[in-house]
């Protein structure tokens, strides 16, 4: 049993950005990676979409006054991160 | 020369200090616990050695010869050799952190050599990505903490505690603070390259560092000595401190050579330790804070920073002005709303810069020559004049009745003349608390006779001010940026619109909503002097008027032209279905083309906070045009209230017996209806509502009852007090006063409510011994029949002033906790800043959000939170 919380209707709208779309979106507000808002990939959302630490992820919600707002995210680890996922990165 | 030239700072890097730098940076070394000698001389190498700077005027210091001043001698630190270790307060908790971290022999992080790589990888990539670190190193403690045995040298790690504030134990066993210098330095040295895993920065900081060996002494200029006028003298707090210190380390120093006892040793170690830890911070949980012989606790270091008084609180953040004024405010109608009325005296004092250049040098000579109190001229009661001259070169010359023509040979092309405050000069005027950014506005100066401020009563509601004794600060710009900004963003015109809300905080208030109701109710018809001296007095000198007219058509000469609006007004009953222009009682306006066709004049149109037609105004006419309507409408109100006349008092609440016995049978139904409740329930008929206890269900039953007794009372009240009566016409028509305050005067004042409920404490099962027990009728739970102006029976009293202390306490807790929390929102979002291109960022350029509150809409240009009206865009282009 697993509830998409994808579908829940207070859940906006999420969309991983492709290397190419986030260059854009850097050049035009004229900001580095680190400036964007950022939230964690423990999130349930971010783990629901499946984001790597350093994507930047589109969110669309619906606004009571702007109809539709955007604003991005960048994902991030938290703190230390499992230690566990530390040690198998060794590989790679 | 000194420049004004701004500076930028780049990075501030903090650190701590090493024992090295303490010495280096120090101008002398203390040893002697004394101060001044018999001939009030300071001691050398004492605490007030003339080498740690200067405090009395006219002397120089003995390590840079500067005097005592601005740009004169900052102070020199000493320093205080520890003759042994001590705990720095301030670091406890990283010290602890680290000695819980690693290994005591070995002094290595308790981590293996993959996880330490892997650690070091995260904390690379955490700082690239821009992320804060602190929460790192909080992981990485809790992280080595785990391990059980050193994975280097293979010792068993000792559970290490902290017996606060100062104290370490290694399984209960007490580490000396030189102990636990050791094992730090240990660590430095084995994880030299790591230690910013601790979250420790090596370039400029050690673990060792934080248990002091040396201790720097303040310069005297940062604990001056004062002098009493018995010619004795007191010492700073801090110098007391330090009294103590080097008399406790000098004993500690003695004890130890002469090889004393451990534990005498021990006890002055101690000793110093505390009096060290109360130096940084004599607030310091755990510890009993250092006191004066007269029982004051010792301000320390930390108190000094610390809190509201504190220096960020009180002196940076806050600063005490020059060209500021505070005196009582009192109300001046002839006023407008951007003027302000400042005493002559005020204005003799406060000044204004005038450059002096080639073009104004003759106007600038004229206004010195008249010295500092130049006579008016006839007709006038002030002329301004000149308190003093600043030269180029900085010299400041006051100019004196006698002065002024040899002073006026020194004015010269870049001197700055200190001009006194004149008619049109630009001040901000300001009432605390300021809540919103309408609580400090531009107004214009209007110098006037007598000692108060005065201020015209349309501006009252942006300040919430009164004049039952409010007084105002007032503050004159100096520089031509700062007129030029507040002239174009906080002159009051600009603040009749609120970015609160959209809508109109400034307006016609009381009197003048009466006065312009009174004036269209009924379309009332005026003769034709009546008429000429209202338009006077809205400043319609030469309108021609024919003959007798209307209300609504002296109305609608101070509505500009090409007006056209309908609304409901404040008095619409509101009926099922709306008639709009056909409304029967006149309740919907009509305006068009700068006309009042129909509907009467209220709160709703002109009110602060409310007014329709002053907000309509001001997005399609501009902001000079509202302020100049509202001028014009507070005049005109007045003027026609003074001519129908108006009064109230407690007769206005009389109503004719018919009433009266109205009211009585209503109390007696909703007493019967109570007592039907109470009998039901307790014969167990009463029926539950969902989700409700029997009792609870009676209690809302009854609370049903008794609010409906009381609107019915309203209702006869309204009823039969029409109109015609002055308290229900400033009722309706929103000026001041509900009906609801009409129908406890005259009705009853109805149900006293302590949390939501009937009143119920007090005596045991009943609420004043008055009554029996366990009586849940009407009047014994608090149901007050009388009303205000017939007078409250004893029972009734208690109970409504249980209810009404009940509300003070609620408004005093709400304002202090509201306070609380508008503090920390204003800390939280001061530095956000909205750029160019429509995001919001940080001062450091962090994106907050991508387009300001989601739709890049500035609520003050909204109207009413919405972008656009399209209804009234639509009904103007028809």
């Amino acid at each position: 049993m697993h509830f998409n919380i994808l579908k829940h209707e207070l859940v906006p709208y999420f969309k991983v950005l492709s290397r190419e779309e986030v260059e854009k979106l850097l050049s035009v507000y004229g900001i580095s990676k680190g400036d964007l808002p950022k939230m964690v990939v423990t999130d349930p959302v971010s783990r629901a979409i499946g984001t790597r630490e350093g994507d930047v992820v589109k969110i669309v919600r619906r606004s009571r006054t702007a109809g539709e707002s955007v604003a991005y995210r960048l994902i991030v680890g938290t703190g230390m991160g499992d230690i566990r996922t530390l040690e198998s990165d060794e590989e790679d | 020369m000194r420049t004004n030239a701004p500076k930028k700072i780049d990075s501030i890097q903090f650190g701590l200090l090493s024992p090295e730098k303490i010495r280096k940076m120090s101008a002398t070394r203390i040893i002697t616990p004394d101060t001044y000698d018999e001939d009030g001389f300071p001691i050398e190498m004492g605490l007030m050695d003339p080498r740690l700077g200067v405090i009395e005027p006219g002397l120089r210091c003995k390590t840079c010869g500067q005097r005592v001043g601005r740009d004169g001698c900052p102070g020199h630190f000493g320093h205080i050799e520890l003759a042994m270790p001590v705990i720095h307060v301030g670091y406890v908790k990283t010290i602890l952190g680290i000695l819980r971290a690693t290994c005591r022999s070995c002094g290595h992080l308790q981590v293996d050599e993959k996880q330490k790589r892997a650690l070091r990888r995260r904390y690379k990539s955490l700082k690239d990505s821009g992320q804060g670190t602190s929460g790192f190193a909080k992981e990485v403690i809790s992280l080595a903490r785990k391990s059980k045995k050193c994975p280097y040298c293979g010792r068993v790690n000792k559970n290490i505690e902290l017996d606060k504030p100062t104290t370490f134990r290694e399984e209960g066993h007490k580490m000396t603070p030189a102990e636990v210098r050791e094992w730090l330095e240990k660590v430095s040295a084995t994880e030299e390259d790591d230690l910013y895993l601790f979250g420790i920065n090596p370039d400029v900081a050690r673990p060792e560092w934080m248990v002091l060996t040396v201790l720097p002494v303040s310069p005297v200029t940062t604990r001056p000595s004062i002098t009493l006028q018995t010619g004795e003298r007191s010492e700073d707090d801090l110098t007391h401190k330090l009294v103590d210190t080097i008399r406790i380390n000098q004993r500690l120093q003695e004890n130890r050579d002469a090889g004393a006892p451990q534990l005498i040793v021990e006890d002055l170690w101690e000793l110093i330790q505390y009096h060290i830890t109360t130096y940084f911070d004599n607030q310091t949980a755990g510890i009993p804070p250092a006191r004066h012989r007269s029982g004051r606790a010792l301000k320390t270091l930390a108190q000094r920073l610390k809190g509201k008084e504190g220096r960020f609180r009180s002196n940076l953040s806050g600063k005490r002005v020059n060209f500021s004024a505070r005196t009582v405010i009192s109300p001046d109608p002839n006023l407008s709303i951007n003027e302000v009325g400042v005493p002559i005296e005020m204005a003799r004092e406060l000044t204004v810069k005038v450059r002096v250049t080639p073009y104004n040098m003759e106007e600038v000579k004229e206004l010195v020559m008249r010295g500092p109190v130049p006579l008016p001229p006839k007709g006038k009661v002030y002329l301004p004049g000149v308190n003093y001259i600043i030269r180029p070169d900085g010299r400041r010359i006051k100019v004196t009745d006698e002065n002024a023509e040899t002073a006026t040979e020194r004015v010269e092309v870049g001197a700055v003349v200190e001009k006194q405050l004149d008619d049109g000069d630009i001040v901000l005027f300001n009432r605390q608390p300021s809540l919103h950014r309408m609580s400090m506005m531009a107004h214009k100066v209007r110098v006037l006779p007598y000692k108060t401020f005065r201020m015209n009563l349309a501006v009252c509601p942006p300040y919430n001010a009164d004049f039952d004794g409010d007084e105002m600060n007032l503050h004159v710009l100096q520089s031509e940026e700062a007129k030029g900004e507040a002239e174009v963003l906080m002159k009051v015109q600009e603040n009749i619109l609120s970015p609160r809300f959209g809508g109109v905080v400034i307006g016609a208030i009381h009197d003048h909503i009466t006065g312009c109701f009174l004036l269209t109710y009924h379309n009332r018809v005026f003769d034709r002097d009546d008429a000429i001296r209202m338009l006077s007095a809205a400043g319609y000198h030469h309108y021609e008027v024919k003959g007798d007219m209307t209300g609504k058509e002296i109305f609608s000469i101070i509505l500009p032209e090409g007006l056209n609006l309908d609304y409901r007004a404040q008095s619409c009953v509101n009926c099922e279905t709306c008639r709009k222009e056909e409304c029967p009682y006149d309740n919907y306006v009509v305006i068009s083309d700068g006309v009042l066709e129909k509907g009467v004049i209220d709160e709703k149109s002109i009110g602060a906070f409310k007014g329709v037609i002053l907000e309509h105004i001001g997005r399609r006419y501009g902001m000079d045009a509202a302020r100049a309507f509202i001028d014009k409408v507070t005049k005109l109100g007045i003027a026609a209230i003074t001519t129908t006349g108006f009064s109230t008092g407690i007769d206005d609440e009389d109503m004719p017996d018919e009433a009266n016995m109205q009211i009585e049978e209503q109390l007696a139904k909703a007493r019967d209806k109570i007592d039907q409740l109470i009998k039901a329930y307790n014969e167990g008929e009463l029926e539950e509502i969902p989700g409700r206890s029997l009792e609870e269900t009676l209690e809302m039953e009854i609370m049903r009852v008794t609010g409906r007794a009381r609107d019915q009372m309203g209702e006869i009240a309204g009823h039969h007090l029409g109109m015609g009566n002055s308290a229900v016409i400033m009722a309706k028509s929103g000026a001041r006063g509900s009906m609801l305050n009409l129908s406890q005067m005259a009705g009853c004042v109805g149900q006293q409510a302590v949390r939501g409920e009937r009143i119920h404490r007090g005596y045991k099962e009943r609420t004043l011994p008055h009554f029996k027990k366990g009586d849940l009728g009407a009047r014994a739970k608090g149901f007050v029949s009388s009303n205000y102006k017939k007078g409250l029976n004893p029972t009734e009293y208690f109970f409504h002033s249980m209810g009404g202390r009940e509300g003070l306490v609620d408004t005093a807790v709400r304002t202090s906790r509201s306070g609380y929390m508008q503090r920390r929102l204003i800390n939280a979002l001061e530095n956000l800043k909205l750029e160019n291109d429509g995001t919001v960022r940080t001062t450091y350029g962090d994106i907050i959000q991508f387009q300001y509150g989601e739709d890049g809409i500035d609520p003050a240009k909204s109207v009413r939170g919405e972008a656009v009206n399209i209804d009234q865009i639509v009904k103007e282009v028809l």
